[in-house]
Order: structure tokens, then C-alpha cells, then sequence
């Protein structure tokens, strides 16, 4: 039987905050720190996207279509693309054209959307889908979510929005004495097939290439490809999923990385039974061996492969849940500028920068951090976020009355639920109900705080 | 491995935080099989002799054998008594003592030998006197003792570390708690720095407690750097108690707590104050303290019309210092330098979160206090204000920050201390 290497790479970029103080909180209203995001997106561009895209081009033409590889990229990042280096989304149309790429679907905003809210999470991969769609052409079948966070609910999620496959991680606690070099199926749904990364194999590339106290140190691709074929001699499939600014960005040109790739492929196509295949083409070729189980969430991040790099510490767990509560509200403005100010809000990074694991967990997350301390991440982006929920607030097209049938129904009157016209009599008693029936809140914050209530 | 160590105070008598320092590593040193002979100025008897032996320098009669340590302290003769160098005053008695002093003559002391000689041990007018016959008397102790090795704890004790090392020929570690930059910013007192760099230079070892004094050290002294180490100071928080106080304003309340001087940075905080209570009323603010800034921090107060915002307390003594840490939601010490700074632990062990100035060298072993530059009052104010705004925040500050606290041992400084005591005898 023939196996398969599969190359999946992420294309990501944050849209940075810029220092936004508390005096600016009801004052100024653009977060985003657009000096940083267009020199980084350019550096990053000209270090990796742009070369490694060209390279991967040539690799596909030199073996006639041989060679395969799998892109998600996230909607901020395209939106950014457009914005400061459109040339790389004409360079992902070439490689696009080749047909040897395939590209997963994902959250727009690269959000965590999936661990708290369907309906954004949903909305978000639509949103994503077709802009993939209108971009390259190409109706994404495949599923990745963000930072392969994943649990059996999720792809039940993610099975119901028609997606036949989904990546994440060959997490061990998971696996237990199970390989990830196989094929299995989402525990709810068996008809979500799902694609294991093989981490010690990835992460040989994403992380140890360049470590010269590395005892496998210099990798060439010979070394690297007598590993995998000992992998497949068994096994399936070998799932390398890392992001793509590995190449160029994380690991310098300079350390050799694009030589590295360069003969790659020539050294795994002259062993005859392993071919490149895309994630579609190994669920087409490959039977799944098992329904996996994963009832708590688990992602690529750290040693604990859980999503404890996000949702680990007091400060993310605040700041994450204020955003959420504010999504209903969002969607009865409908506003475009607000909507587009949430969904960049959403982006893990911002939480990713609130971890207090770094102080142990080292080089890998301060080198992703423009912040000294995760208080002052936590600090810059809660005052962001008050503003935020400030303009909220004042677009809600609801008058005072109105809001006081809210509260009145959340606090289970039954009347409230009845239609509006009907109520118009008791409404003007209503709004004194709502300011008794929280009285606290009231009195512990006065009204011009801006973090007040919400 | 025994060793000479020679301070300036120590519990329960003391003025600053020299006193609680040498305690805590004596202490630390006992626990790593290290014994410590103390020399203090004078002890009163009360002394925690635990974990030491402590000897009283006015108890010690200098005899002539002294005669070579005599010549050294000849050639540091430009020190004359007068000179108003008092590190740890109130400055109310500076100035009456500046005042007397000019009235008064100026007198010259003379070395005496074959007597014994009565120290005061406090940071008074007779202070240079006192520094030059405590070396003497260290000399004496130097001769009839028996030990490893010598430790000598900031500026006032280094002659007598120096005329130790002279007698006895054993290695020298001087000890940095503040340089005389952290004290008088770039006004120095030059005969302070020259005993400073004297006893750097002559030492074997110097001991900085922090990087950033390490750096003064290497460059306004000019130090080896080779021979240089930081070792973090500690806090021994044993027989801590939590107050619980009920408060008599409804507001939030952020505190300054400590000397009103140039080195402190009451100034910053007054201005990050005025900016946070413009934007968010439910706030008052405290400075507690005295120094020579205080009134110039009234007027201040007043100009910005912040005064029913803002509150000074005076000088607050130990039992009120604790509950003025009761009463605070936040804690700001925004020293411009400040060499350790035990402060911001106390706050963080009465579970106040804190925000401290990046230049105190507290900063390099504290991750969960929030650390602006003391002179960026935008990110002052702006920390002030989370800390009150985002209850998450103070909440997860406060409870990794006590952990924090709670592991910073004596007993690890100590057991790096006899790490260096260990190379240079063996050298």
C-alpha cells in the first residue's frame, strides 16, 4: 500500500495593538499599531512568504505535480496581504493554479471562537471559506481550527458544516499507546476523518533545525528522510504540520532551511512508495483505524498540548470572557467598522500574550511577544477593550425602555417576553425594576467607568 | 568556615535596611554551616544571637600592635568629622544638625590608643569619626580572632574591613546595599565615594544586590567586573501578620509609602495621580512619609487642585506602616533608583499589588509586579488604573505575587555568598 507524507503549513499574523492608554478609552478608537503590522508583514514577506512560495512553486513544477502541500491562511492575515505585500497573494494564485495546493478552511480571525460561541465560530469559517473561495478559486474541504485546538464537540461542529476532514495534534495524552501516523474519525460523528501532526517529526523542522545543541544537529534531508521512511515502514502517514514562517522567518535562510527543502522531495520520491499527498487526497487514500476521544480541548501549544497558553491564567480567562459578552450586542448593531474591531479582537495572539507560562516555558513564547510582561499585554488590551464595549454600548439602537425589559426578562419576569406593544403601559415602571435589581453593580462602580456593567 | 563580618546595625536597633539585611543573612549563613563573628558599633544585648556570635567594638581597647593599620587610616586622614554625610536621617534633624554645625567649630579628632572608645552606632554628626575608629578597633578585633574570611557591609564598615584584610591578611568581600549615587543622585559626597572605591578596589570579592547596582558599580567606580557578583537580596517574612481593617472612605486607595527624597520618585507618582483621578473618580491617593520633598509635594497637590484626592500622612512608624499596607488596593514605588527596595515584598506580602519603577533592583526578581519606567507617568497612571479597573488583574498579581515573595529565601542568597566566600579562600 502506498503512503503518504502530508504537508500542511499556517500563514498567520496578528494585527498587533498599538499602546493604548486609559486616557484614550471613549476618545480614540483605532486599536491597531499599523507601523508595526506593515514592517513585520514586509520583513516577514520578504524573509519567508515570498521566497519559500517561489521555491515551493519550482518543487511542484521540477516533479511534475509529485510534489503536494496544504496552506491555511488566516482571513487577518489575508486582509493584511492586501493591505501591505499583495504580491504574496499573487504568489499563493500561482501555486494555487498548479492544483497541487490545497487549502484548509479556518476561523477568520484565527480566533477561539470554537471553545465559546458556535455561532461566531460558524460564521467565522464561512466568512473564511469564501474568501479562500473568491481569492484562490479553490472551496476549501478540510478543516483546521486554530492552533489545532480540538475536542469531540468540535468536530461534531465541524462535520455538521460539511467539512469531511479536520487536522490537530498527535497529542500523547490523547494517543496513549495509538500511533498519529494513521487515519481516524471524530468520536461523534465517524464521517470526520481526522489528521494526527506527527510532532517529533515536525517539530525537528519547525524547532530543533537550527539548534546547534541539537545532537542530530546539522539536519540534512537524507537524515530527515531515512527517519520518515523508518516512520512509514510501518506506519501510514506522516502528518508534518507547522507554520509556514519556519521557513525564512523562524529559521533564518541563513541556517539553510530552504536547501533543506529544496531536496526534500528528491530524496522522499526516489524511495518509490511514498508519495505527497494533500490532507483531501490521504483521506481518499487512507482507512481511518479508529474513532480517537477527546473530551477536553486539546491544541499544538507547549508541553501541555492543551489550550492552557490562551485560556490558562485569570487575566485571559477575564479578558476573553468580557469580549464574548459582548458578541450578542455586536451582532444587534451590525455595525461593519464594529464587527471588523471584534473579529481582530478575537485573535488568540492577544491572549497568547496574557501567559504567565512563559516565565518557565521560555524562547518559544517571548519570541512571539511585543510585550515585556503579561500584565502589560492584559492591561494594554483590557483598555482597548473597555472603548470597545463604550461604543457598543452607546450603537445599541435599544431605547432606555427597551433595556429595562431586558433586564426585567433576565430576571425571569414572563411578562417581558410577551410582544413589546402590549407592555407599553408597564414599560415606564420597568427601567426602575432594572436599576433596583442591580443594585450592586451600581454602587460599587460609578457610571462613568467605562468597564462598568459589561 | 568562619567568617569576620563587620555592620553597621542590627535587629532590633536599626534605622534602615542595612540592619534587617545583615540579620537575615547571618541567619542564612548559620542554616549553610557558615558561622558569623559580628561586629556591630555598639550592641545594647538584645541582639538575636542565634545565629551569631556578636562582638561590641566599644567593648574592644585598642593596643599598640595596631601601629601599620595606623599608618593606612594616616593616608585616609582627608576624612575630617563635620562633614554632614548622614544617610539615614530624618530630615528635620539634618537640618537642625546642618544649623549646629555651622555654628559650632569644627574639631579634629585624634586616634587614640590603649582606650576604649563609646560609639554611638547611629548615622549621627560624629558619623566620619566613628567610621575611621571602628576601623581601628576592627584592626584590634582582627588580631585576637580567629577566622576564614572578611564581609564588610556598606561604605561605613569598609575602612574597618580594609584594616581587617591588613592585619590578618585574609580575603575581603565588601558588600553593596546602596552607592552613593542611590542616595544623593549625582550630588555626591566625594569622600563617601572615595571610601566606596577604596574598599571595592581592596576587596577580593564585591558583593552587589542587584545588577543595577552592579552597573554603578562598574561604571561610576570603575570596578573589575570579574571580581563583581550580584546576590538578590532576600526577606524573611517570619511571624508575618495579615491586618484586617475596615476602612473609612468608600474609594479605591493607592499608596506612596516611604522617603520623601529625590531617590524615591514622589514627584511621578503625584503626576500619575493627577492623571488617573481626572479620568476615574472612585479613587483616593496617599504619599506616607517625610523628607525633604514633602512640601514641595504639598504645593504640588495643591497647584494641580487634586488635595481632596490626595492625602500625606507623615511619617508613619512600624505598626502604622502595616496597616497604611491594609488599607491600600494599590502600592507605587517609583524610586528613580533604589538599589534593592524591600518595600514592594511588604505590599506584595499584605497582598497589595504593586507597581515598581524598572530602575530598583527589586524589579529584577519580582515577574509579577507591574514595572514602569519611573519617569513615563503615562504608563504609571495607566497601570494605576487597571490595577483599580480590572479586579482580574489585581487579583492574579496578588496571588502569584505572594508566592513570589514567599520564595525569596536568605537561605539561597546566603548559600551564594558562601559560594564566594569558598573561591577566594581556596585562592
Amino acid at each position: 500500500m502506498e503512503k503518504s507524507i502530508c504537508f500542511y503549513f499556517q500563514v498567520h499574523q496578528p494585527d498587533r495593538l498599538r499602546l493604548y492608554r486609559f486616557f484614550d478609552i471613549g476618545r480614540e478608537s483605532h486599536y491597531f499599531d499599523d507601523f508595526a503590522n506593515r514592517t513585520i508583514l514586509r520583513r516577514v514577506a520578504e524573509r519567508c512568504y515570498l521566497p519559500a512560495n517561489s521555491l515551493l512553486l519550482e518543487l511542484i513544477k521540477k516533479y511534475n505535480g509529485a510534489f503536494k502541500v496544504a496552506f491555511s491562511i488566516s482571513g487577518v492575515a489575508i486582509e493584511q496581504f492586501e493591505r501591505y505585500a499583495p504580491e504574496v497573494i499573487s504568489s499563493f494564485r500561482e501555486l494555487a493554479k498548479t492544483g497541487c495546493v490545497e487549502f484548509l478552511a479556518e476561523t477568520y480571525s484565527h480566533s477561539l471562537a470554537s471553545l465559546i460561541s458556535p455561532a461566531e465560530f460558524k460564521e467565522q469559517v464561512m466568512i473564511q471559506s469564501s474568501k479562500i473561495e473568491s481569492l484562490f478559486g479553490f472551496k476549501p474541504a478540510v478543516f483546521r481550527n486554530t492552533e489545532l485546538i480540538y475536542s469531540d464537540l468540535i468536530g461534531s461542529m465541524v462535520s455538521d458544516m460539511g467539512f469531511t476532514a479536520m487536522l490537530t495534534e498527535g497529542a500523547k495524552h490523547i494517543l496513549g499507546w495509538k500511533s498519529p501516523n494513521y487515519l481516524y474519525t471524530n468520536a461523534i460523528n465517524p464521517r470526520l476523518k481526522l489528521l494526527l501532526k506527527n510532532f517529533n517529526l515536525s517539530d525537528d523542522i519547525a524547532f530543533r533545525f537550527s539548534n546547534r545543541a541539537w545532537s542530530n544537529w546539522p539536519l540534512t534531508s537524507d537524515k530527515y528522510v531515512t527517519w520518515i521512511s523508518d516512520t512509514l515502514a510501518k506506519d501510514d502517514i506522516v502528518n508534518l504540520f507547522m507554520d509556514y514562517e519556519t521557513f525564512g522567518e523562524h529559521q533564518s535562510a541563513s541556517t539553510g532551511i530552504f536547501e533543506f527543502m529544496r531536496h526534500l522531495p528528491e530524496a522522499v520520491l526516489s524511495r518509490t512508495n511514498v508519495t505527497f499527498d494533500t490532507p483531501s487526497q490521504v483521506c481518499a487514500k487512507h482507512q481511518p483505524v479508529a474513532p480517537l476521544h477527546v473530551p477536553f480541548p486539546i491544541s499544538w501549544a507547549d508541553e501541555e498540548r492543551d489550550t492552557s497558553a490562551w485560556l490558562g491564567n485569570e487575566l485571559q480567562n477575564e479578558a476573553f470572557n468580557k469580549l464574548y459578552s459582548a458578541e450578542s450586542d455586536v451582532r444587534r448593531v451590525n455595525d461593519p467598522k464594529l464587527l471588523s474591531d471584534f473579529r481582530r479582537l478575537q485573535e488568540s495572539d492577544h491572549f497568547y500574550y496574557m501567559c504567565t507560562k512563559f516565565f518557565s516555558d521560555g524562547a518559544v513564547h517571548s519570541y512571539f511577544n511585543p510585550y515585556d510582561t503579561p500584565y502589560e499585554a492584559f492591561i494594554n488590551y483590557m483598555n482597548v477593550l473597555s472603548d470597545f464595549l463604550l461604543r457598543v454600548e452607546k450603537a445599541l439602537p435599544t431605547a432606555p425602555p427597551i433595556s429595562g425589559t431586558v433586564i426585567a426578562q433576565r430576571n425571569g419576569s414572563k411578562k417581558a417576553e410577551a410582544p413589546l406593544k402590549a407592555q407599553k403601559s408597564k414599560l415606564k415602571a420597568k427601567p426602575k425594576t432594572g436599576m433596583v435589581a442591580n443594585p450592586k453593580a451600581g454602587d460599587k462602580k460609578p457610571k462613568s467607568k467605562p468597564k462598568s456593567g459589561k | 568556615m568562619k567568617v569576620l563580618m563587620f555592620g553597621w546595625e542590627f535587629p532590633p536597633h536599626i534605622s534602615g535596611g542595612l540592619g534587617t539585611a545583615c540579620y537575615g543573612l547571618t541567619k542564612g549563613l548559620a542554616n549553610n554551616g557558615v558561622e558569623v563573628l559580628f561586629v556591630m558599633p555598639t550592641a545594647t544585648g538584645d541582639e538575636d544571637k542565634s545565629a551569631v556570635s556578636i562582638i561590641d567594638a566599644s567593648e574592644i581597647e585598642v593596643s599598640e600592635s595596631c601601629r601599620n593599620v595606623r599608618d593606612f587610616l594616616e593616608k585616609v586622614q582627608f576624612i575630617r568629622i563635620g562633614s554632614n554625610l548622614i544617610p539615614y536621617i530624618d530630615p528635620q534633624e539634618f537640618t537642625e544638625m546642618l544649623s549646629n554645625l555651622q555654628q559650632g567649630q569644627i574639631e579634629e579628632f585624634k586616634l587614640g590608643f590603649g582606650q576604649k572608645y563609646k560609639f554611638s552606632g547611629k548615622y549621627g554628626k560624629t558619623l566620619m569619626e566613628e567610621v575611621v575608629r571602628y576601623a581601628l578597633v576592627g584592626a584590634e578585633i582582627a588580631l585576637r580572632n580567629d577566622f576564614d574570611v572578611i564581609h564588610a557591609h556598606d561604605w561605613l564598615t569598609y575602612l574597618a574591613g580594609v584594616a581587617a584584610k591588613r592585619v590578618s591578611g585574609k580575603p575581603l568581600v565588601v558588600h553593596m546595599h546602596a552607592t552613593e549615587f542611590d542616595r544623593s543622585g549625582n550630588n555626591i559626597n566625594t569622600e563617601v565615594f572615595d571610601i566606596e572605591k577604596m574598599g571595592m578596589r581592596e576587596a577580593d570579592r564585591v558583593v552587589a544586590v542587584s545588577h543595577l547596582t552592579r552597573n554603578i558599580i562598574l561604571n561610576k567606580y570603575g570596578i573589575n567586573p570579574e571580581k563583581v557578583i550580584t546576590v538578590h537580596n532576600a526577606v524573611d517574612f517570619q511571624g508575618f501578620e495579615h491586618l484586617h481593617i475596615e476602612r473609612g472612605v468608600p474609594e479605591q486607595i493607592v499608596t506612596f509609602l516611604g522617603r520623601i527624597t529625590y531617590q524615591k520618585g514622589p514627584e511621578y507618582f503625584i503626576e500619575a495621580a493627577n492623571k488617573v483621578i481626572k479620568r476615574y473618580p472612585n479613587v483616593r491617593f496617599v504619599m506616607a512619609g517625610n523628607g525633604d520633598l514633602l512640601k514641595r509635594c504639598i504645593r504640588r497637590v495643591a497647584k494641580l487642585g487634586i488635595a481632596h484626592k490626595f492625602h500625606f500622612t507623615g511619617f508613619l512608624r512600624g505598626g502604622e506602616v502595616k496597616q497604611m499596607f491594609a488599607y491600600s488596593d494599590v502600592y507605587v514605588m517609583p524610586s528613580v533608583s533604589e538599589p534593592f527596595g524591600i518595600s514592594p515584598l511588604e505590599a506584595m506580602r499584605s497582598n497589595v499589588p504593586t507597581i515598581i519603577s524598572k530602575q530598583s533592583g527589586v524589579a529584577e526578581v519580582l515577574r509579577h509586579a507591574i514595572k514602569v519606567d519611573f519617569w513615563d507617568i503615562d504608563a504609571m497612571a495607566d497601570s494605576i488604573y487597571a490595577l483599580l479597573a480590572y479586579p482580574a488583574l489585581s487579583a492574579m498579581s496578588v496571588k502569584h505575587g505572594l508566592n513570589e515573595v514567599n520564595s525569596l529565601k536568605w537561605d539561597a542568597a546566603a548559600y551564594r555568598v558562601s559560594e564566594i566566600y569558598s573561591a577566594i579562600i581556596k585562592k
